[in-house]
């Protein structure tokens, strides 16, 4: 069974003529010599060569005309890259990034890395206090990051769609 | 068939402002879409339907075709996802599209076939008919194979797959294709050859 199914396999690939040029050769060696693989080979080629000439189905004679009516009434759009500002893309990375390397470093300065640290990292967890790192000054402040740069970002925004309405105008 | 050199200039003149040149794209087109729709959603009328804002949207988002790839092979992802959002918002309403569905589906046409069997009598009718049968997946990529003529590496990119699964993909539906024509056709082939 597993043979027969490689054997049609390789009989499709032939036929795709997806194969490199020797196991090209192989293949029509072995439709020549053994009669399975040329019996195979004959009811595949046919079943393509009928697939080849299948015909589309066509929509309905009005069709065309159909889509031009709703066309009439459309307007294409500005292309994708017209309106997408990459240096707010990028000024939005930048954010992530900074606010990122930020935390860690924050995060590594309040490390403790000399020897004498317990090992035990698991005990470590559970006496962490968390109220140290999120005390309200530090949330504020990057609250304060957050809503400056969001404000930033927007108003760049409204001034490039600004810009672009009268141009259009 | 669908190699249409041309559809660059007429994109081009339809970005221009000549709209009546995007006719010219809807009818190179209107088959091979109508029949990618059809496969999908097994009828002409919602297929003829989604045709149209298929070509709809491409008009809108025509701007956004670079001529990176073909415009057939832009066409079809578009087909692709508004089938795909067109079969997700009735599937509440309908039975599921598996295969099991399609046979049952066969079944109930099962009268309606054999008499239209009788009246065309060839072979390429059946072939048709089997593909019908089969699963959006296998009807989309048999379809893209032979209609459309992508190459294998054309249709891995539409489909966002390595080029060695579309060959596995194409070897299936070809395999269930013929397990169709064999199981439900035997009779009608044996009076073809």
């Amino acid at each position: 069974m597993h043979m027969k199914k490689t054997m049609e396999e390789e009989l499709w690939e032939y036929l795709d003529g997806v194969l490199p040029s020797a196991e090209q050769q192989r293949i029509s060696s072995l439709i020549e010599e053994m009669p399975e693989w040329k019996e195979k080979y004959g009811e595949l080629l046919e079943l393509s060569a009928s697939l080849k000439k299948v015909s589309l189905d066509e929509p309905s004679l009005r069709f065309t005309k159909n889509v031009m009516e709703e066309i009439a009434r459309t307007r294409i759009a500005p292309a994708t890259k017209n309106y997408i500002n990459r240096r707010i893309i990028g000024g939005i990375g930048i954010f992530f990034a900074s606010l990122l390397t930020a935390i860690l470093v924050y995060g590594f300065s309040q490390m403790e890395f000399s020897s004498t640290a317990d090992s035990s990292f698991t005990g470590k967890i559970s006496q962490l206090d968390f109220s140290k790192f999120f005390n309200n000054d530090l949330v504020n402040v990057f609250m304060m990051i957050n809503v400056v740069l969001g404000l930033v970002l927007l108003d760049n925004y409204l001034t490039g769609k600004r810009k672009q309405f009268r141009k259009q105008a | 068939m669908l190699a249409g050199n041309n559809d660059n200039e007429l994109i081009s003149k339809v970005l221009r402002g000549d709209q009546q040149a995007y006719a010219g794209l809807v009818e190179r087109y209107q088959a091979y879409v109508f029949t990618l729709a059809l496969r999908m959603v097994k009828n002409r009328e919602e297929a003829e339907e989604l045709s149209q804002d298929v070509f709809i949207k491409a008009y809108k988002y025509l701007a956004d075709f670079r001529g990176e790839s073909r415009f057939s092979t832009w066409l079809y992802t578009i087909v692709h996802n508004t089938c795909l959002s067109f079969l997700r918002k009735k599937k509440p309403d309908t039975r599921s599209l598996d295969e099991e569905h399609n046979f049952n589906l066969a079944d109930n046409r099962e009268t309606s076939f054999r008499a239209d069997l009788v009246e065309q009598k060839s072979r390429q009718a059946m072939v048709n008919q089997a593909i019908s049968q089969l699963g959006a997946d296998d009807a989309g990529i048999i379809t893209l194979f032979y209609k459309s003529e992508q190459s294998l590496e054309e249709i891995a990119r539409i489909l966002g797959i390595e080029i060695n699964t579309a060959k596995v993909r194409l070897h299936r539906a070809r395999q269930r294709l013929k397990e169709v024509m064999e199981t439900r056709f035997t009779e009608e082939v044996k009076d073809l050859t």
